[in-house]
């Protein structure tokens, strides 16, 4: 455990990137497997499950410390982090001077994990005993592990880096390796860093090439010929895997959602064996693509009965190949991948190809992308035909060249303090509309200031607080916001009757009064047009 | 006593007490710039503190001072300044009038620090205590300690032939880190010119600290690798750092017992070193004055009133224009 705690302190005390790599790759090459595998577990992001609710984690505290429930409150919202606030309030007991040192993988297998199978009384002597005899960083690590937060901040870019240094294998074949479901045990580790190459888990995905933001004109990218455009599909992107028998579609977020989509598992299970494809799951009917939100509907029901299947029938919109009888495409440009993906695809169901949209120049291009909302699409895909397919988020080759988004202007109501890293600040606002002669609350949005607004506007709630409800404090209505959105529905479950798809601020309009803020009814009207 | 829109201020006596707008009378704890502001007509203050206060005020300010424990009486009422241990020169107030005893803390610390006297504790009626770190999440290590985990971090740079720049204020938190590192070192330390006349004010005062060169001063092309560099936070990401080259960051502020604190600040390391009392030393303070009602401001003002009131004691918060702004 102290190795980790160590490792945790060199990340978080450097902005560098190689320092931090430098920092992973000396801890993967000196851990023992067993604890490598389990620190590889949490710094890829990955959580376990809720040992213990954390109601009682904060009742334990209290206890030990006499601190009463509003000033624990009082604290978290000071600090954000629930495993940092317990960490700190018992640093006030006394500690031993030597304390106990046990391995990651001894304190997981044999100590967290077996806390399942205590009642409360026995998990409460058991993280009490605990609590008492390690030193604070140590404990505040423990407490992340203990409420299934222990993230460490670190991108998997950089912990993938790290490991192929140690293991003298090129980065991309380790990304793949560590794609999918896996357990942290030593075996998996070895396999991670052999030098093996025949990988045995048919399910593995391919790391996904993620496009980048057009901010140039599309002209800057040259010659339009070059180019391959497609409409951006606005649903969840997905790799489809037929191998071995089965079909696995993998979510961009790594998780396996094949059963949610029988229909599409059951049209692939037409395709060859050894395919991969690289794709978007839609909501489509009459080879159209249906709004978002059914989708979401959707992927919101416990039960896929007949009648939702009926209502969000879904499709997998094709746009490259990764795989092929078994062969490995991802080096071959766009152009010879495309043509054997419309090869295979050429009339299948449920499995369209993503069409290429077909402008001559950039400038037939710009005026097609005003058909972007009433297709339900996002905007263009910009795809250089000779690219490979790569991994990650890698400038030059894909752009997602997205429409604009709508626009409101709206008075800030409500303040929130953040959580993390901007815990003592107030960062999360809520935001109203007039309907009529009222402010109506219509969303919250945090992102999209810059540290020093979010430093000056944090200074201004606290000097112009109406009243305190907790943590939230309601503010004079008087600063407007320009705020961003990508789409509009109509919601029963909120006030206002609607509900914003990605609201964030855009800017914070200093030269308008409240009064210039927009009205509810404006905003309505763009109902129709975001569809 | 009352608040005013002025400020505190002691209506027998005809003064306020640090106000935050001009005034006829001002009594002045300490030279903070949420304390000391200049514009009133005259002002009283600890003679410790004269020389910050006419840096802070203007050198043609009408400043009068009092020895610590001095007494005057202004319209009937008596008045001395008390050692507060917060900066050089600070002090809490003792105003007395009719039998009634009230002492504003102004900001204060228990930690011992050799660039000022020690804090005294002066038995009182109504005790006025700020509560800038008035969470029981706030306590502080050994200053040694964190002296020596900054030359350490100073060392690890000087290694690695690099720069470290540690911010802290200007006023305070830079001399008594000169004053704590001079006890383990004797390098010359680099400063920002930001700090340049505030330390000729300690070293007039006697306060022994590291030797000190100002980076204005230092030639063209000069390199900073393995130097420690002391600057105030606002030098942070400014075009400033540039000279430096390659370098590590550090800030020392209480705030830095807090992770996201230091983390969304971008700063590399933080040192947990406060000129504020922690929350221990805040309830024992307030504990040792003995007081019947126990006035709270500055920052987690709410919190502690409410929980000294659970503990018992008659305490409540005291309202004013400033939050959370205190320099640390």
């Amino acid at each position: 455990m102290r190795r980790l705690a160590d490792l945790y302190e060199t990340l978080d005390q450097t902005t560098s990137t190689n320092a931090k790599v430098e920092a992973l790759a000396r801890y993967f090459k000196e851990a023992p497997l067993e604890d490598a595998a389990w620190a590889l577990y949490f710094l890829t992001g990955q959580k376990l499950k809720r040992l213990i609710p954390t109601k009682l984690l904060v009742g334990w505290t209290q206890e030990l410390t006499s601190i009463p429930g509003w000033l624990f409150e009082e604290v978290y919202a000071s600090v954000g982090d629930l495993a940092e606030v317990i960490a700190l309030l018992l640093d006030a007991r006394e500690r031993p001077a030597r304390t106990e040192e046990l391995p990651l993988s001894v304190w997981l297998e044999q100590r967290l994990l077996p806390l399942r199978q205590l009642d409360a009384a026995g998990q409460r002597e058991q993280v009490v005993s605990w609590w008492h005899a390690m030193p604070r960083r140590e404990l505040f690590l423990l407490n992340k592990m203990l409420t299934g937060e222990l993230r460490v901040g670190v991108s998997s870019t950089l912990v993938v880096r790290a490991v192929a240094q140690v293991a003298g294998l090129p980065a991309p074949s380790v990304a793949h390796r560590l794609m999918g479901t896996w357990t942290p045990s030593p075996t998996f580790f070895r396999q991670l860093v052999s030098q093996d190459v025949s990988d045995s888990d048919s399910s593995r995905p391919y790391p996904f090439y993620l496009a980048s933001p057009l901010e140039q004109p599309p002209g800057d990218l040259g010659d339009r010929a070059e180019w391959q455009v497609e409409w951006k599909w606005d649903g969840i992107r997905g790799q489809l895997i037929r191998r071995k028998g089965s079909v696995h579609l993998w979510s961009r977020g790594e998780e396996l959602i094949t059963e949610r989509f029988p229909e599409i598992a059951d049209a692939a299970a037409a395709l060859p064996e050894g395919t991969v494809l690289d794709g978007e799951v839609l909501a489509y009917a009459d080879w159209r693509p249906l709004p978002f939100a059914l989708l979401q509907r959707r992927i919101g029901r416990q039960k896929l009965t007949p009648k939702v299947l009926a209502e969000a029938p879904a499709a997998y919109i094709a746009y490259d190949m990764l795989e092929l009888g078994g062969e490995d495409l991802r080096s071959q440009p766009l152009r010879e991948r495309r043509a054997k993906l419309e090869a295979l695809l050429e009339d299948v169901p449920r499995l369209p190809v993503s069409p290429v949209v077909q402008a001559a120049t950039w400038e037939d291009l710009a005026t097609a992308r005003g058909e972007a909302r009433a297709r339900n699409v996002e905007g263009f895909m910009l795809k250089r035909l000779e690219s490979p397919y790569l991994t990650g988020r890698k400038r030059g080759d894909w752009w997602k060249w997205k429409i604009d988004p709508f626009t409101v202007d709206a008075v800030l109501l409500y303040a929130h303090p953040g959580h993390g890293r901007r815990s003592s600040l107030y960062t999360d606002y809520t935001f109203a509309v007039w309907n009529g002669t009222e402010l109506q609350p219509v969303t919250k949005a945090y992102s999209g200031l810059t540290d020093a607004e979010i430093g000056r506007l944090d200074r201004w709630i606290r000097a112009h607080t109406r009243e305190k409800y907790g943590p939230v404090r309601s503010v004079e209505p008087e600063q407007v916001f320009e705020l961003h959105f990508e789409g509009i529905q109509s919601s029963p479950r909120h006030k206002s009757g609607v509900a914003l798809r990605f609201p964030r601020i855009a800017r914070w309009r200093t030269d308008k009064k409240p009064q210039d803020a927009d009205t509810l009814d404006s905003l309505k009207e763009l109902l129709h047009a975001s569809g | 006593m009352t608040v005013t829109p002025q400020g505190l201020y002691c209506v027998p006596g005809g003064f306020h007490v640090d106000p935050w707008r001009p005034v006829d009378r001002a009594l002045i704890t300490h030279a903070h710039g949420d304390h000391a502001r200049s514009g009133s007509h005259r002002y009283l203050g600890a003679r410790a503190g004269k020389g910050l206060l006419h840096r802070r005020l203007g050198a043609d300010a009408t400043i009068d001072t009092l020895d610590y424990g001095e007494r005057l009486r202004i319209n009937g009422v008596t008045v001395s300044f008390h050692p507060a241990g917060h900066v050089l020169g600070s002090a809490q107030l003792r105003v007395e009038h009719g039998g009634e005893t009230w002492v504003v803390s102004g900001d204060y610390k228990r930690a011992p620090d050799p660039t000022c006297a020690p804090f005294e504790v002066i038995p009182c009626h109504t005790f006025i205590t700020e509560a800038t770190f008035g969470l029981p999440i706030f306590r502080w290590e050994a200053t040694e300690q964190v002296a020596e985990d900054i030359l350490r971090w100073w060392d690890a740079n000087r290694a690695l032939g690099r720069a470290a720049v540690l911010f802290c204020y200007a006023l305070g938190k830079a001399q008594r880190l000169l004053a704590e590192l001079a006890k383990l070192t004797d390098r010359t330390v680099f400063i920002h010119g930001a700090l340049h006349a505030l330390l000729d004010a300690y070293r007039d005062a006697g306060v022994h600290m590291l030797p000190t060169q100002p980076v204005s001063q230092v030639e063209k092309g000069t390199s900073f690798a393995g130097a420690l560099v002391l600057a105030p936070p606002s030098a942070s990401s400014t075009t400033w750092m540039r000279r430096f080259g390659e370098h590590e960051t550090g800030f020392a502020s209480g705030w830095m017992r807090v992770r996201g604190n230091r983390r969304r600040r971008g700063f590399d390391r933080g040192f947990v070193l406060s000129d504020h009392a922690d929350w221990p030393d805040l309830l024992r303070t307030v504990e040792d004055t003995r007081a019947e009602r126990v006035l709270v401001t500055h920052g987690y003002a709410e919190p502690l009133a409410h929980y000294l009131h659970e503990q018992g004691v008659d305490a409540a918060p005291l309202a004013t224009p400033f939050e959370g702004e205190a320099e640390d």
